[in-house]
Parts: structure tokens; C-alpha cells; sequence
């Protein structure tokens, strides 16, 4: 349980605490308290019967209890484009534990601080939350997580307020329980329970996270995933590159090649059991497929000639890449457990960079048979090949958002910038405005873009950001070297 | 030949004043990375005594330049890099059992995975200009490294001209 790779997720979701005004209410406060655990020891059981179970999401704004408050004036939600001028105040106050008790993770008292402190960063990084000072929070003993001080957080200006617990259970695993309130409505919204192993704590405050942003906002969740970089350190003329792996938010951070050999381009597998990149192990620059569990590599395609640029089809099922023979680069696709190439394009330019459609029918990819770097749709079989972008300059890096919706792209034109459009080529929108953004990668909601941002000069010095799509609210996400190539893994299980 | 001469008589300064800079550390050294930079595999044999014959250095040596260099987003072999590589058929002439490869480099100004399929057009340019002039296909392979391994490290359009270039080592 050491090596967080290996962890088999036990995260249980869509955990149904007993409604709040229901047997609780038939019962003291302490004894309400003793049946919600009670729901908690259960649920270990529940996970083995479903392991890693999409999100079951007890959207239970309960219509029987929010009467009293429902004329403060319409339902709590953030507004996902205006909210970054009016982002909404929100309170988060340290987890109490049940019980004070030391585990792997560390004491539980502090990992109900910790826990807190994660989910007001991930709230606050999103742009579209104000999570109050500390100066501002009071401290929330276990019995209070259900019954909030809304007299006091009332005054705080808070308008949502997240409270939870945790504590450790006999069988070494950590329960968290996450509740979200609407302070001027004085009502739940929402309520989940986490059990994780201690490895995976910092999984349990994502998922609450996660629970606060889709429940107020009505976007998809994505604290909870995952993201390989390309780590970055040395002299501009011989970086030194390590394949890496660490949580949305830096944490986890671990190095998964040891930098012999240039390592280029990871994607992680729709499963996230793997990451196909691109290495220069040995000299014969071509496509790998890292297992992320066991450590082990294999090559992709046994041939002379270059292969790069590998993505995972959405079913996992093939691998995108470009070939280049001869100077003339395709695109191909080949079973993802290997086999032989299926060449899909056909031009005498440069055709690079594809990107999968969310439902795999469809295929962006950079091609420069115009003359420039352009972007071109097609069918996931080569046929039908248009291209959507006309605007001064060039484009390459295409990828397809997970909502389909956009596609995301660099733009070169006097610097490099990232950009949006639609996948007919409309509504064209620049995000950043760096000397040199490349690369975007989706967040699993499709609202989030992270890249890479080079430095001009001698220093050769690139560092992941993330944008989002209003294209304010952009931030460096913090890496323990340089890095480059971001890839955002899907929401995990 | 000229700038070849000057790498080396650099390359001999620096190692000079490395070594005189721990008795004299007042005296600073050259900012780290100046020093023009061989290509990928620069096989550090300085020295000036004898080289072997159809050896890596004495390639170097004997050819006009090792590197061609390109316009931007170009690939096609200009006079200036024909005389280069008619230099290099040659030597290549001389020694009939020596392979080489000839890496393709793409200067910063392109996206990652265009500059590598770039770097794969301009090494297969030069190589077929080799090829063309009666030089085995079979002794000479390609590689691209992109934007990976700049030679000159700024970010202005003369560090760009020369990174973008195809260098032919010599394999031993």
C-alpha cells in the first residue's frame, strides 16, 4: 500500500447517509450521530460489491427541509462564466475527528485539518470560489459537522459552507464524511461519505471537493484525477526529461523514468492503468506503454522508423501516432496491444497530433498540406478529411475536449498561444498569452486546460499552468522541477 | 573549416581556463554554455595528435562541416549545404565500410511533435542528397530530435538559423 500506483481505488462512493431529518430525527443528537456510523462500518462491504463504481450522486437537495430557507432568494449556484468577477464566498473549517488516532496517514486530528486545507485549494483554484480566511473560521467540533452555526457563518458572508469529519476505522481504512450547506437557506445540499486507505487520504478531501464544485457550479467534477508530465531540469541544450506522474493538485509527486533517455508526450490509457509516451530509449526514438502498476515498458511498434505522438483511443482499444518515413509523416493507429499499423492519412505534408473525439468516431489532427500547420477533422478511419481552422498563423497540438464540445489547440502567431474553438471550426477563442504556451490538455470536465509555458532566452525553463476557459483564471501548477507535456488523466473511480 | 577551427581553438581556451581558474578564481570563466556545443554524440577527443583514419574526428576534420543548416520551416539543400555535403560524399567515398546517421534538428519556434516529424524531413533531405550522389541508402540512417537538443540556446533568429540543421555523425 506503499506505492500509490498499486493501490486498488476503494474509494466508496454514492455512500447514502441516513437522510438528516429522518431516523435522526427520531433520536438525540448523539444517538444520530451513532446510526451514521453504524451506515459507516457498513460500507465496506458495499465497496467489495462494487469496486470502482461511477459516481452515485445523491443529488438529494431535499425538498422536504429546504422549504423554511427557499426565500433567501433562488437555488445556490455559481455561474460558471461570470464567476470569476463574483466568485462565491464559501467556508470550509477544519474536519474534527471522531477520535484522535494515529494512522499510516498520520494523527486524525490533523489529517482533519489537512483534508480541509485541500479542499479550500481545489475550490479556491478553480477561480469560481472564495473560501474564507482562517481568521474567519471557527473551529467545528464532531457533533456540529450536522448541525451547522448558521447564526455564526451567517456573519462569516460565507454563502456555502463545507463541513466534515474523519475518522479511522478498525480496519486500518479512513472514513471522511463531506457535508455542503446553504448558509442563508440554513439546508443540507449534499452529502457524501469517503473510505479510503491512509494511502489515498488526500483522494477522500478531492471527492469531497469534487461533490461541493459539480453540486454548486453544475459542471463535472475533476479534483480527483491524475496528470503526466514530462519533468524538465539541466541546460537548455540537453534538458534532462523524466516521465512523471503526480495529482491534479502537485501532490504525489513521483518520477517514473530515471532521465538516460528523452521521454516525450505521455497520455495516460482510458483506464489510467498505463501512460503511452514517447522515448528515445536505446536511440530508436518510438512509442512505449509504461504499465503503471507493475513498472514494466514495451514498444508499440517494431520498426526503423519514427514513430511519435501516441493517444489512447476513448475504448483504449488502439493507438493513434504519427510515423515518419522518408520525411513524410502520417498518422496510423494499431491495436493497443500491438499488431500491425493501419496507415490513416495520406498526404505528402507533415500529418501530426491527433486527437480522439470523446465517442472515438472522429479524429483532430495538425496537418501542414496547405502549406502551414492547420487543423483537420476526419473520421476515426481516415475518411473525410476537412479542415476547420483558417485563421492567420499556424495551429498544431488539437485535442479534443471530453465534453466534444471544443477543441483546444496552440496557435502560433507572432507567440504561442492556447486557444479554443468548436469542432467545425467556429467560435474561435484565445486563452493565454504567454511567449511560448503549447500543448493543452483537458481537465475531465472539460472546462480546464493544462499546458506548458516555455521561457524566451537561455534558460530553456518550461512549467506546467492551467487555464480555464474564461481564460482568467490561469495559474502555475507547482512541479518539483521544470515540466512540460501535461497530460490530464480522466476523474478516477 | 574556418568556424570548425575556431570550435576547437574555443574548446582548448575553455579547458585552459578551467584549469588556470582554480589558482585564479578571480579570474571568471566564461558563463557556463557558451561554448559552442558539438552535435548530440560530440565524442570529446580533443587532442591533436594523430587521428585515426575514417574515425569520427578524423570525419570532422576533413569535411567542410559535419552540419547543414535550413530556413525557417524549410527542408530543401541549398548551395551552401551542397558544397557541405559534396565534402562529405568524399570522405564517405574514402571510407566505403563507415555508417553514419544523420540527426535533423527543428529550431524552438514549432510544437513539439511538428518539430519532430521537421527534423525527420531535414535529415531525409540530406540524406538524399547523399544517396543521391552514390552514397549507400544502407549506410546512412536518420533521426530526429526536434526542438530537443538546440545548439545555440537563444531565443533570437540567429541561435534559430543554426539550430535548424542536419548533422551527419559518423557511427563507430
Amino acid at each position: 500500500m506503499t506505492d500509490p500506483t498499486t493501490v486498488r481505488p476503494e474509494l466508496v462512493e454514492g455512500l447514502h447517509f441516513p437522510a438528516k431529518k429522518g431516523r435522526a430525527s427520531t433520536s438525540s443528537a448523539r444517538t444520530g450521530l451513532a446510526a451514521l456510523c453504524l451506515a459507516m462500518l457498513a460500507a465496506p462491504g458495499v465497496a467489495q460489491d462494487m469496486p470502482p463504481t461511477p459516481l452515485i450522486v445523491p443529488d438529494q437537495a431535499p425538498a422536504t427541509t429546504a422549504a423554511p430557507g427557499q426565500t433567501a432568494g433562488g437555488p445556490l449556484e455559481v455561474d460558471v462564466t461570470g464567476g470569476i468577477s463574483a466568485p462565491m464566498p464559501i467556508a470550509i473549517p477544519a474536519m474534527p475527528t471522531t477520535a484522535v488516532t494515529s494512522t499510516p496517514a498520520g494523527s486524525t486530528d490533523e489529517l482533519g485539518r489537512q483534508l480541509a486545507q485541500i479542499v479550500t485549494n481545489d475550490l479556491k483554484n478553480s477561480g469560481l470560489f472564495t473560501p474564507l480566511q482562517p481568521a474567519q473560521l471557527r473551529a467545528v467540533m464532531y457533533p456540529e459537522v450536522q448541525a451547522p452555526a448558521f447564526s455564526y457563518w451567517g456573519g462569516t458572508g460565507a454563502q456555502a459552507l463545507v463541513q466534515g469529519y474523519v475518522r479511522a476505522n478498525g480496519d486500518g481504512t479512513l472514513t471522511v464524511g463531506c457535508y455542503l450547506y446553504d448558509v442563508s437557506a440554513q439546508t443540507e445540499l449534499m452529502r457524501q461519505g469517503f473510505v479510503v486507505p491512509p494511502s489515498d487520504w488526500r483522494r477522500a478531501a478531492h471527492k469531497c471537493a469534487d461533490m461541493v464544485y459539480a453540486r454548486l457550479t453544475g459542471e463535472g467534477p475533476y479534483f480527483d484525477s491524475r496528470v503526466v508530465y514530462v519533468s524538465e531540469t539541466g541546460p537548455k541544450g540537453k534538458r534532462i526529461k523524466r516521465l512523471s506522474i503526480m495529482d491534479q493538485d502537485g501532490a504525489n509527486h513521483r518520477f517514473l523514468t530515471n532521465g538516460q533517455s528523452i521521454v516525450l508526450t505521455p497520455r495516460f490509457s482510458p483506464n489510467q492503468q498505463s501512460i503511452v509516451y514517447m522515448s528515445y530509449v536505446g536511440r530508436v526514438p518510438g512509442i512505449y506503454v509504461y504499465e503503471i502498476g507493475s513498472g514494466r515498458q514495451r514498444m508499440v511498434v517494431q520498426n526503423v522508423a519514427t514513430t511519435f505522438a501516441p493517444r489512447f483511443s476513448p475504448d483504449g482499444r488502439w493507438i493513434l501516432f504519427s510515423m515518419a518515413t522518408g520525411g513524410n509523416t502520417d498518422l496510423y493507429r494499431v491495436p493497443a496491444g500491438g499488431g500491425t499499423p493501419q496507415k490513416l492519412t495520406n498526404s505528402p505534408g507533415i500529418d501530426t497530433g491527433g486527437s480522439y473525439s470523446p465517442d472515438g468516431s472522429r479524429i483532430v489532427f495538425e496537418s501542414d498540406r496547405s502549406g502551414g500547420q492547420q487543423l483537420y477533422v476526419m473520421n476515426s478511419d481516415g475518411s473525410n478529411q476537412q479542415r476547420i481552422s483558417f485563421g492567420g498563423g499556424r495551429y498544431g497540438t488539437p485535442a479534443w475536449s471530453p465534453r466534444g464540445d471544443m477543441i483546444a489547440f496552440t496557435r502560433m502567431s507572432g507567440g504561442f498561444k492556447i486557444g479554443v474553438m468548436s469542432p467545425n471550426g467556429g467560435g474561435e477563442k484565445i486563452l493565454t498569452n504567454g511567449w511560448h504556451d503549447e500543448g493543452p490538455s483537458w481537465a475531465p470536465n472539460g472546462r480546464v486546460l493544462m499546458f506548458y509555458r516555455s521561457a524566451q532566452g537561455r534558460s530553456g525553463k518550461a512549467d506546467v499552468w492551467s487555464v480555464d476557459l474564461t481564460g482568467v483564471n490561469e495559474r502555475r501548477v507547482p512541479t518539483p522541477l521544470d515540466g512540460s507535456d501535461p497530460s490530464w488523466g480522466p476523474l478516477r473511480p | 573549416m574556418a568556424k570548425l577551427t575556431t570550435t576547437i581553438l574555443l574548446a582548448t581556451a575553455l579547458v585552459t581556463t578551467a584549469a588556470c581558474s582554480k589558482k585564479r578564481p578571480e579570474v571568471l570563466p566564461p558563463a557556463p554554455g557558451e561554448a559552442p556545443q558539438g552535435p548530440i554524440d560530440g565524442s570529446g577527443g580533443a587532442g591533436s595528435g594523430a587521428v585515426t583514419p575514417g574515425s569520427s574526428e578524423d570525419f570532422k576534420r576533413s569535411v567542410t562541416s559535419d552540419t547543414v543548416n535550413f530556413g525557417l520551416d524549410m527542408y530543401d539543400i541549398d548551395a551552401t549545404a551542397r558544397g557541405i555535403l559534396d565534402s562529405q560524399v568524399v570522405w564517405l567515398q574514402r571510407y566505403p565500410n563507415v555508417r553514419v546517421t544523420l540527426e535533423g534538428h527543428a529550431d524552438e519556434r514549432g510544437t513539439r511533435e511538428y518539430n519532430l516529424a521537421l527534423g525527420d524531413r531535414r535529415a531525409n533531405a540530406a540524406k538524399n542528397y547523399l544517396v543521391a550522389r552514390g552514397i549507400s541508402p544502407s549506410r546512412v540512417t536518420t533521426i530526429s530530435y526536434g526542438k530537443e537538443r538546440p545548439l545555440a540556446l537563444g531565443s533570437d533568429e540567429e541561435s534559430w538559423a543554426q539550430n535548424r540543421r542536419a548533422v551527419t555523425v559518423v557511427l563507430n
